[in-house]
């Protein structure tokens, strides 16, 4: 059984508001960095960095940030290919970075991505975005923008499609 | 994407698995551009270098690669232990097991030695093949694979049209074994130039041409690679004098000024400078050499990453279960 | 005196035979079994199973003395009648290598102590086989051991004077040189064949000219001196058309296959498994057809098993610090009836002869070299032709498991084995 919970336009308003929330929060986007968490964080990454610009009438710096090698489950899955890792040359150095992801679950992606980060420096603030929050937590982390709260059984699973991976932007729930 | 469970030889990979080893090595190199050094991926996990040859910058690459993923490093040279006292294969590979190897990078004198210790379940983990004999020295074509694509192709994709010459000793080279059949994989046109004594007799079904003449062809290749010439060959008659070699298979200013404008000089060391190269080329702007050195790390970093990060006895459709 | 009567059994043609033993002899033979008079006699049913006579081999290594972990002559000897042998042919290729009367005596004496087949040994041309000067060959000739064949196996008597002699000093007593033929400069550190499969996997190769370039010298010699001459395990097509051509010339040259050559190639060598790893090295498919051929229309005149066990120690390795050698008497029948009768090439009959008969007449194993007829010597087998069964490492007679054919399913069952008119091996058991 699959039933969609954000729509098309559902998604793109989550994006517009927590561009707001971003630039509030921040005071701007001067010292802002937004990395994605591939694959499709770094669409949603690349979505706020539009919208926050078109807000703001300035560019604003977006990389990616693949936590694959930093993955605690690595052993229990078969070998699994990276993905992009790109950091402006302006590092990440004493910058308000938000770390962006689709589907915020155990946690476990957060903790890696938050290890990455510490591998490549120190930056003054790290902030969570992601698209849907689905619950179920193991870790002590939370998220500073949530696009939409999902409630979920364990045993039901979250799809975030976007194009252009997927022919729609849509959120669905199976299972 | 299938990656073999050893890497014994090129034969083990497919166009599609080498091809997700370049892309790997290439998002490491990144990583590494990007400040990111040092990965916790294998952390506590024991690879074991176990070299019954003298190779200190193969082994010295394998234990950067290593490293950089965290493993735990442990350095067996053969050739200064129990093994020189007559150990065989076997009763190694079982103290290493029972050490507890989660991988084993061998270099050995004979041919198929790694085979024997992938085949023979004397190893649990994977066996990773840092040159057999004369047989395969499979992470050297990667790199080297891997170093002609950074420069003529990209991320995702082979060695397609592009012409490669291997000139000088192929009959007791790995590296040529090695290189021919990654290479030809990738989609690369590969030549090879040598005198017919170091040639192996029966060559028909590589996928090669041949010629005895450096000169006649030099112009048309991306790349050319001449390969080391030992010296124990030299006092074996496959060539009268280091000196007649040198004039007709040597790679020299003039032979390099024929080249193409972009085309590129690999080597994979170490060099005798003055026998199959001479120092100005050597040095010339065309030679990536210092570049294969680098990327050599790169590679090794993905070959272990694959082979020893994951698990290899689960289904492959493991990988579409929802993200955590 | 026991009389045993064999009853119900089929000659190697299919046709239906008795045989009535007495003591160490046949002492009738007919198609009707009521044609026997047989009283007296302890009957056996053979079930309709072929009887034929042992096999001889001209080829065997023992290993005893010297390195009896992998073989002794008791427990070759074993393994021979396991595989249908009465007669066997000990290499001298020991520790000390049998170049004197005394050590072919005590090989020859061991052989008569196993009492389960003849054990005939062969002695070194050269001293220590070291290729220098000739060992006392008369004196073993003279010997309790009689020894009428000569070599220095696993060496290549490579130096021309020195095979030009030795093939000039059997003709004393009608002696034998059986040629390793081995050119040792073109071959020095090869590995396996050199061919396709070498230059791909690294490993060096052994061109087949050298043993063709030694064996066109020796045929040569020999049609000099007028003596004769024995090609050991011949292993190249090449080597086929060169023995064809001096046999068309009338020179005295016989030459023997393995099982192994007529079955197996250099592609084996890709697993880097040692237990292929042979001398003469496998070869192209091209040369097995050749060879199958050849001894099919009589240029090769006999199969022999070059059997040649190893500790496990020696095949447990890489290859290149590997022993050279397979073992090979008790499977030696049925692969080679897989690889000739099976092909269509030869007849059963025919294989029997080239396996037993004719190696007996180039030996001079008289008690060996006449067919199944009254008077003659009671050494036959039982063979089940039809009876499939799997060739496993793990239930060699032998010391030694190296054999390159475990797994292999493969018919001929050697089921029963009389030695001098006595049962030596019953049900496939080995007795003593």
């Amino acid at each position: 059984m699959t039933r969609i919970v954000l729509s098309r336009e559902d998604i793109s308003r989550a994006i517009r508001r927590i561009s707001h929330e971003i630039l509030e929060r921040n005071k701007g986007a001067e010292n802002l960095l937004l990395l994605g968490i591939p694959t499709r964080g770094v669409t949603l990454a690349q979505r706020l960095q539009r919208d926050i610009s078109q807000i703001e009438g300035r560019p604003v710096e977006m990389g990616s940030i693949d936590i694959t090698l930093h993955r605690d489950d690595l052993r229990l899955r078969p070998p699994r290919p990276l993905s992009p890792t790109q950091i402006p040359v302006s590092g990440v150095e004493g910058r308000d970075v938000v770390l962006v992801d689709d589907v915020f679950f155990s946690g476990r992606t957060i903790r890696a991505a938050l290890d990455a980060l510490g591998e490549i420096g120190r930056p003054a603030t790290v902030q969570l975005a992601v698209l849907v929050d689905r619950g179920h937590r193991e870790l002590p982390i939370r998220a500073d923008y949530v696009g939409k709260n999902i409630p979920t059984a364990r045993s039901e699973s979250v799809r975030v499609r976007l194009m252009p991976f997927e022919e729609v932007d849509e959120v669905v729930i199976e299972g | 994407m299938k990656i073999p469970r050893h890497l014994l030889s090129v034969d083990d990979l497919t166009r599609e698995s080498a091809i997700a080893i370049l892309d790997t090595a290439a998002q490491l190199s990144q990583l590494s551009e990007g400040k990111m050094k040092k990965l916790p991926t294998l952390r506590g996990r024991a690879v074991v270098n176990l070299f019954y040859e003298d190779s200190t910058r193969t082994r010295i690459s394998f234990e950067t690669a290593a490293k950089r993923l965290s493993a735990d490093v442990i350095n067996f040279n053969a050739k200064g232990s129990s093994v020189s006292k007559g150990e065989s294969l076997k009763d190694t590979a079982l103290t290493l097991q029972a050490m507890g190897a989660d991988a084993v990078i061998i270099r050995h004198p004979s041919s198929g030695a790694p085979q024997r210790l992938a085949d023979s379940g004397w190893i649990k983990g994977p066996v990773i093949n840092a040159g057999d004999g004369t047989r395969q020295h499979p992470t050297q074509a990667l790199l080297d694979a891997f170093t002609m694509r950074n420069r003529f192709g990209g991320v995702g994709g082979g060695l397609d049209g592009l012409r490669l010459a291997i000139v000088g000793d192929i009959l007791h080279s790995r590296v040529a074994r090695s290189n021919i059949f990654l290479a030809s994989m990738l989609g690369a046109k590969v030549t090879l130039i040598a005198p017919p004594t170091l040639l192996p007799v029966e060559i028909g079904e590589w996928p090669v041409e041949v010629s005895y003449r450096i000169d006649e062809s030099i112009e048309e290749f991306d790349v050319v690679m001449p390969l080391r010439i030992q010296r124990e060959r030299m006092n074996q008659g496959f060539f009268p004098t280091e000196r007649e070699f040198s004039r007709h298979y040597g790679l020299n200013i003039d032979r390099v000024a024929k080249m193409k404008p972009e085309a590129v000089i690999l080597h994979p060391g170490p060099m005798n400078r003055g026998v199959e190269i001479d120092a100005s080329s050597a040095d010339s702007a065309r030679s990536l050499i210092v570049d294969q050195v680098a990327n050599g790390v790169f590679v090794r970093m993905a070959v272990l990453y694959l082979l020893m990060a994951g698990s290899h006895e689960l289904p492959e459709n493991a990988l579409d279960q929802e993200r955590a | 005196m026991t009389r045993t009567l064999l009853s119900n059994g089929v000659d190697t043609d299919g046709n239906s035979i008795n045989i009535l033993i007495d003591g160490e002899r046949i002492a009738a033979l007919s198609r009707d079994a009521s044609q026997i008079s047989a009283h007296d006699a302890e009957v056996i049913d053979m079930q309709g199973m072929t009887l034929a006579p042992t096999l001889v081999d001209l080829h065997t290594h023992l290993r005893e003395p010297g390195k009896e972990d992998a073989e002794t002559v008791q427990s070759g000897s074993a393994s021979a009648v396991r595989g249908g042998f009465g007669a066997i042919s000990a290499m001298p290729n020991t520790n000390p290598v049998a170049d004197t009367a005394g050590v072919v005596e005590q090989v020859f004496s061991l052989g008569v102590e196993a009492g389960l087949c003849d054990v005939f040994p062969i002695g070194a041309v050269t001293v220590g086989q070291e290729g220098e000067r000739l060992a006392e060959i008369l004196a073993m000739a003279e010997s309790r051991a009689r020894v009428r064949i000569f070599s220095d196996d696993g060496h290549c008597v490579s130096d021309p004077v020195l095979m030009r002699r030795a093939l000039e000093y059997v003709k004393i007593f009608d002696g034998v040189i059986a040629q390793h033929a081995q050119d040792p400069a073109l071959t020095r550190g090869a590995q396996m064949n050199e061919g396709a499969v070498s230059a791909r996997i690294g490993l060096k190769g052994w061109p087949a000219v050298a043993e063709e370039a030694i064996i066109a010298r020796d045929v040569l010699l020999a049609d000099h001196v007028g003596s004769r001459l024995h090609i050991c395990h011949v292993s190249t097509a090449g080597s086929v058309a060169i023995i064809k051509w001096a046999k068309e010339r009338g020179i005295n040259v016989t030459a023997e296959v393995t099982p192994h050559h007529l079955l197996l190639t250099d592609e084996l060598a890709t697993t880097f498994d040692p237990v292929y790893k042979v001398n003469p090295p496998l070869r192209h498919t091209s040369d097995v057809m050749a060879l199958r051929e050849g001894l099919a229309d009589g240029t090769i005149d006999v199969i022999a098993t070059d059997h040649a066990p190893h500790p496990e120690e020696a095949k447990e390795c890489e290859w290149d610090a590997a022993a050279f050698g397979m073992i090979g008497l008790e499977t030696a029948l049925a692969i080679s009836s897989r690889a000739m009768v099976d092909s269509g090439l030869m007849s059963f009959t025919e294989l029997i002869a080239r396996m037993s008969s004719k190696p007996a007449e180039i030996a001079g194993y008289t008690d060996h070299i006449k067919p199944l007829e009254v008077g003659r010597l009671a050494s036959l087998m039982v063979v089940d032709r039809d009876r499939k069964w799997q060739i496993d490492r793990e239930l060699t007679v032998s010391r030694s498991k190296n054999t390159p054919f475990h797994g292999l399913e493969v018919g001929c069952y050697v089921h029963d084995v009389l030695y001098r008119g006595t049962w030596v091996m019953r049900e496939g058991t080995v007795i003593k």
